[in-house]
């Protein structure tokens, strides 16, 4: 009876339901922290370290205080006097990942507003609060600070010198996480391989960028001693725990709400110390207090991503089989570590991607700097080892002389092997199966949309004859979804039998409102008009995890059902009592309950609602709770495996090194599609974020550590006139691991461009037998390649000459 | 005095208040957005005496005498869309909805000032605003279907 | 990123205006469409004292054909020249200059006279005017003079305006009959400032000999750059791919553009190169097809 399918033939799972979210948007009525505006409000500004590395001497913000409007200021040291460090490790790692890979881990806290030490420039150094930005901004210029310089460190290489100057002292080293792990021989297995490869491959930093900065506003209570904290985050329940334990307020006393989010991407996915320092600063005040950073700020201070060397080496078969994989990488993690080694323990799960390798070696090091702090922005680690691996497969094929396309055949996990055990531990600390999939058809079908590898082949012949260059790039990945520990949900039917839904998951453009609501609407088949879902406010749902790591769409799922199930069960009871029939005679119909086969015996969620009110004349049997609600908790078992082919045919200009990206093709598969137009959404926008990073975007340093693409006029993100045409084609192998067969896909789009961008430039320029092995991809290098085989070949035609 | 969306407004504000602080915090008009407050990412595009302008490089003290339209102007005063907004709506536009405002004024500059868009004259056209969620593919084509419409509509009473 | 205080003075007339410049000489800045300076100020980068805004002078915005020469006023927006008829028939150049200008809403504000005073190297006006050698008009108290282009523009983000002087016009030659022109750049996004840019405009005589050739580059120098030498190698041939080569390498070595972290500076030279030849090519092909 409670086991119907759930994906129920005209059910609004596999709907593309239209959003609704998007009403109040368009009318410019959403609800964005910036747009938040209370009565006595104060404005926040920060005073950031102009240097990369510098000892703080005295802050004097006595002048600062003295401008009319002005209403606090505070040095570091001010700070450091009333609130501790956030915590380093806002990610803990279950027990059994730290069994199964090596770790050594020293994590630095990070002190809210230093007090001795700037590590990168962007730190904050002081805060004024006045009664506009305009005059919080006037006042931080009045500030006078003393520094005295450090060595910077401006990457990890120089961090790792023996002689480097440290980050942080009390931890001995600039290195915050040594991971280890092997698969099979490890290493070993390099001795009986026939052919051997290495190379270096890098992976540049750049970052979320939503179109939304951060920002927090944050009101206290008197009265009944509660805050009220909105902040433009990816996970309320953490800010909420953060500033309860620095105010050492109950988390109750706490209300944190993430109202409309502009984009994320997993760069408002952690607290960061603003987030307190507001809430703080509200309390101590009894002020409201607002502050939104500018776009300067966000590109200095929000958190950057990628930023990865690697060191591989490839054993493989004269056929192309690859035996052992080995690769040593490092991270570049910036001043601080806010999630830890969470990127890099992503990135050694994800490097053997979709295939079949029986031995395999890592290890990382997660490197302290004098940069801005690195934490998971979409593709999260999976990005920058795919660049590894996926260009060393190209590398393979390419000294075999065999087609890209025919070496990842030879070494795909086949259909048939699935479920199938990796040999490796994920970072919820389970072993890695992949759960379910196709992989070879997912290249076929990218293949064949861009006309069958003969076709393509025979195009890029036809292209070198004429003196034109034309390259296939792909990239496959698979990437880990859903992860726990958990997500919640609380579910209310209320006595106008509306179904009410409020989970911890905090969307920031996905949907989610109008996604969940499909769910439930299913669940309790009503029409989806009748359910109501709240998101993100920490005042409706007691335990919440959030939305980061394509996770939402599965935990949250699984939450609601679990809920549902629990009042389901309750209300059956109810109905059954009302009907005077038996429970197995019910089933769930028409936004109530009936039974089987008699259409007239129905009573409606209305109905039973208030039938299980408290109170005199309920209908409940005796022995049952009144109220029908729940809250559960979905404690997912491991990830589900979503994975993709991606493909893409370039030209290449070699006048200019520009390169024309004919189409780009991926075939992604994240099982059962609750709402396809809006999963088709999530990849395409992945998507040409991949290719911003793949072309544009770049957090670039010089010596000194200083930021050179600190605005939009230098940082790049790709326009409508940036992007090539794009394909999308969707498989749906459904997850054995939860109900609905959901698996997570708001990452994926990101993951390959950058390697299939490079394959396909690699692929063109073949002729010239050039490897671009470190990202972004940029015009100047191809028409450097280009040019210097010119030169030779006139060279070599004048000596023969 | 300037007139935003079709009403007569007079405030004060000082010499260096951006013309975006001004809508947004005096007139309460919060759908205008900031995104980089340097000009580039079209967040805050809001259309003066006709043609779609960064407010964020404009002075409120500068729109004096203008006359200004923001995103709240766009639908009906009972609320029915502007058919823009339905078909950003139709062909998934939007999700986070934060660059939604401004890529509807660029938008609308754009179609209407035009004669004849292809679909490369509306990317290069669009190119003046950032969208960091959608990709750009429901904003093109609810554009071009804009531009359609609006083609039609001209034909017709040509006709 | 709010621009610090400052004072802000609206005149209506040009003598006004030019009162103002002279009282306030030093601390003061005349805003036009402000879309450079603005920034600028948001980022608290310039932070004049005294802002005089040009934008309520309506004298100053106009497009007038004067016989040889077209006067565009230094307020004209940019939307306006792109839509001119005028503009696009007598001096195309200045209208394919016009359209590789940033976006629309920048386009909406900007204004011709801001781009050639504020003389950025990688704007596309000042090139455009060094190459067709234009005529910059200043007012001070103390009068008016007229700035040829090769004088006007001073190395980086510097002209041979005086403190006390305004822009109050713009006069270019109208394109001689038999030409072409062409303004090619590439810039790493559309709208952005060129990596390269080329403003070319050829004349032939009746047997298609380029008796005409007018090279200015921009986004690889100090300021725009005239290609003097690449003009001289031109003049007088037929555009066959030997001459064409030749200007290419000819613009390569004329140019010393530095790196940043957009392009290298050979990467620059190199582009400067290869804009040339197609600046060059589609310049005549033009000026063939209006035979």
């Amino acid at each position: 009876m409670l086991d119907e399918p759930l994906r129920q033939s005209g059910g609004y799972i596999g709907q593309s339901v239209p959003r609704r979210e998007d009403r109040n948007l368009l009318l410019g009525k959403g609800q964005f922290v910036a747009d938040i505006q209370l009565p006595g409000m104060l404005h926040v500004a920060f005073a950031r370290s102009p240097l990369a590395h510098a000892t703080i001497g005295t802050v004097d913000v006595d002048s600062a205080l003295a401008i009319n409007g002005v209403h606090f200021a505070a040095s570091g040291s001010d700070v450091c006097a009333e609130l501790p460090p956030i915590n380093g490790m806002q990610v803990v790692t279950p027990q059994g990942w730290r069994d199964r890979v090596d770790t050594d881990i020293l994590i630095p806290d990070q002190p809210l507003v230093p007090e001795d030490r700037v590590r990168y420039v962007g730190e904050a150094y002081a805060m004024v609060a006045a009664d506009s930005r305009y005059i919080a901004e006037d006042a931080l210029e009045q500030i006078e600070v003393e520094f005295e310089p450090l060595p910077p460190l401006p990457d990890a290489e120089s961090a790792l010198k023996d002689d480097a100057v440290l980050v942080h002292e009390q931890l001995g080293r600039n290195v915050a996480a040594l991971l280890h792990t092997r698969k099979g021989d490890g290493a070993d297995a390099m001795e009986s391989c026939p052919h051997r490869l290495s190379r270096r491959f890098v992976h540049h930093r750049y970052a979320a960028m939503p179109m939304e900065t951060r920002g927090v506003v944050a009101e206290y209570d008197g009265r009944t001693d509660t805050l009220t904290v909105w902040s433009s985050t990816q996970v309320v329940h953490w800010v909420r725990r953060e500033i309860s334990t620095a105010l050492e307020m109950p988390e109750e006393r706490i209300r944190c709400v993430a109202p409309d989010v502009g984009g994320g991407f997993g760069g408002k996915g952690h607290v960061y110390p603003e987030d307190i320092l507001v809430a703080w600063l509200a309390k101590k005040l009894r002020r409201p207090i607002k502050w939104v950073e500018d776009r300067h700020e966000h590109i200095l201070n929000a958190a950057h991503s990628r930023d990865n060397i690697y060191d591989v080496e490839i054993g493989f078969d004269d056929r192309g089989k690859i035996h052992v994989v080995t690769s040593s990488f490092i991270v570049d993690s910036g001043a601080y570590t806010p999630v830890g080694a969470g990127i890099a323990g992503n990135s050694i799960a994800h490097m053997l991607g979709p295939y079949d390798i029986p031995h395999y070696e890592t290890d990382c090091k997660v490197v302290l700097t004098n940069r801005t702090p690195n934490a998971p922005y979409r593709g999260a680690g999976r990005p920058e080892v795919g660049f590894a691996m996926e260009r060393a497969v190209d590398i393979v094929a390419n000294h075999l002389d065999l087609d890209p396309a025919v070496v990842r055949f030879r070494n795909m996990i086949p259909p048939e092997a699935m479920p199938y055990d990796v040999g490796l531990t994920y970072r919820d600390g389970v072993p890695m199966v992949y759960d379910s999939g196709d992989y070879p058809e997912a290249l076929r079908r990218a293949l064949d949309a861009l006309g069958g590898l003969e076709v393509i082949r025979k195009r890029q012949k036809d292209a070198w004859a004429n003196g034109k260059y034309l390259g296939l790039g792909l990239g496959c990945y698979v990437e880990g979804t859903g992860v726990g520990p958990f997500e919640g949900a609380t579910i209310k039917i209320d006595s106008t039998g509306k179904i009410m839904v409020a989970t911890g998951a905090c969307p920031q453009g996905q949907g989610h409102e109008t996604v969940f609501a499909q769910f439930a609407a299913d669940m309790w088949h009503v029409p989806i008009e009748d359910v109501y879902v709240t998101v993100a406010d920490t005042a409706d749902i007691t335990l919440g995890y959030g939305t980061i790591a394509s996770r939402s769409t599965v935990t949250a799922s699984g939450a609601i059902k679990i809920a549902s199930d629990k009042i389901q069960e309750k209300a059956l009871t109810i109905a059954a009592n009302m009907l005077e029939v038996g429970e197995a005679d019910l089933e769930m119909r028409d936004a109530g309950v009936g039974v089987v086969g008699i259409p007239d015996m129905h009573v409606t969620w209305r109905e039973i609602a208030c039938a299980a009110k408290p109170g005199w004349d309920n209908q409940r049997p005796i022995g049952v709770d009144a109220g029908l609600e729940a809250t559960s908790y979905y404690e997912p078992p491991t990830v589900t495996w979503a994975y993709a082919a991606n493909a893409a045919l370039v030209w290449i200009d070699t006048d200019t090194g520009k390169l024309e990206i004919e189409k780009y093709v991926e075939v992604h598969d994240a099982g059962v599609l609750v709402n396809p137009g809006l999963a088709d959404g999530q990849v395409k926008g992945g998507l040409v974020q991949g290719l911003g990073g793949a072309l544009l975007e770049e957090l670039a340093y010089d010596e000194q550590g200083q930021l050179l693409t600190g605005s939009f006029a230098d940082y790049l993100m790709p326009t409508a006139s940036d992007v090539p045409p794009i394909e999308v084609l969707h498989m749906e192998t459904p997850s054995p691991l939860n109900v609905f067969g959901v698996k997570g896909l708001g990452e994926g789009g990101a993951i390959a461009p950058p390697v299939v961008i490079a394959n396909a430039v690699c692929d063109a320029l073949r002729p010239f037998k050039a490897e671009l092995n470190s990202t972004p991809v940029r015009w100047q290098d191809i028409a450097a390649i280009t040019e210097n085989a010119d030169r030779q070949q006139n060279m070599r035609a004048d000596q023969e000459a | 005095m300037v007139t935003v969306n079709g009403e007569q407004i007079s405030g004060s504000a000082e010499p260096r208040t951006l013309l975006t602080d001004f809508l947004r915090d005096e007139l309460r008009l919060t759908g205008t957005h900031v995104g980089c407050e340097h000009g580039v990412c079209g967040a805050c595009t809001v259309i003066i005496d006709g043609f779609a302008t960064r407010s964020c490089l404009m002075f409120a003290v500068q729109a004096d005498g203008s006359e200004i339209q923001t995103i709240e102007g766009l639908a009906s005063a009972e609320g029915e869309m502007h058919p823009l907004q339905k078909l950003f709506a139709k062909h998934r536009a939007l999700q986070c909805g934060f660059c939604t405002p401004g890529m509807l004024m660029t938008a609308i500059d754009l179609v209407q000032s035009s004669k004849k868009l292809s679909e490369e004259d509306i990317r290069i056209g669009m190119s003046a605003a950032l969208c960091r969620c959608t990709g750009y593919e429901g904003i093109v084509n609810a554009v071009s279907e804009y531009a359609e419409q609006l083609q039609d509509e001209e034909a017709s009473n040509v006709g | 990123m709010k621009p610090a205080s400052f004072s802000y003075l609206l005149p209506k007339t040009v003598p006004e205006a030019v009162k103002m410049i002279a009282e306030h000489s030093g601390d003061a800045r005349f805003i036009a469409g402000g879309q450079s300076l603005v920034p600028m100020m948001n980022f608290r980068l310039a932070r004049p004292s005294v802002l005089i805004d040009l934008n309520r002078i309506p004298d100053l915005s106009y497009i007038k054909d004067r016989g040889d020469y077209i006067a565009v006023g230094a307020m004209t927006r940019e939307r306006m020249i792109e839509n001119s008829d005028i503009v696009r028939d007598m001096c195309p150049l200045v209208h394919d200059a016009t359209l590789n200008i940033a976006h629309l809403p920048i386009r909406s504000r900007g204004t011709i006279g801001g781009s050639i005073s504020n003389a950025d190297p990688a704007a596309e006006y000042p090139a455009t005017m060094l190459a067709l050698d234009a005529f910059m008009v200043a007012k001070s108290e103390r009068g008016e003079r007229e700035i040829g282009a090769a004088d006007f523009f001073d190395g980086v983000l510097s002209t041979s305006l005086e403190a006390d002087e305004i822009l109050t016009e713009v006069r270019i030659p109208k394109a001689p009959a038999n030409s072409g022109s062409a303004f090619i750049e590439i810039s790493r996004r559309q709208g952005d400032y060129a990596l390269a840019g080329i403003a070319a405009q050829v004349t032939l005589d009746d047997d298609e000999n380029i008796i005409g050739i007018q090279l200015a580059a921009c986004g690889v120098g100090p300021g725009p750059v005239r290609l003097n030498q690449v003009e001289d190698g031109v003049r007088g041939t037929t555009l066959t791919a030997e001459i064409l080569s030749n200007a290419k390498e000819a613009a390569t070595a004329a140019v010393d553009p530095e790196g940043d972290v957009h392009a290298t500076a050979a990467y620059r030279r190199k582009l400067t190169g290869v804009m040339t030849e197609r600046a060059l090519r589609k310049a005549v092909l033009r000026a063939v097809g209006k035979k």
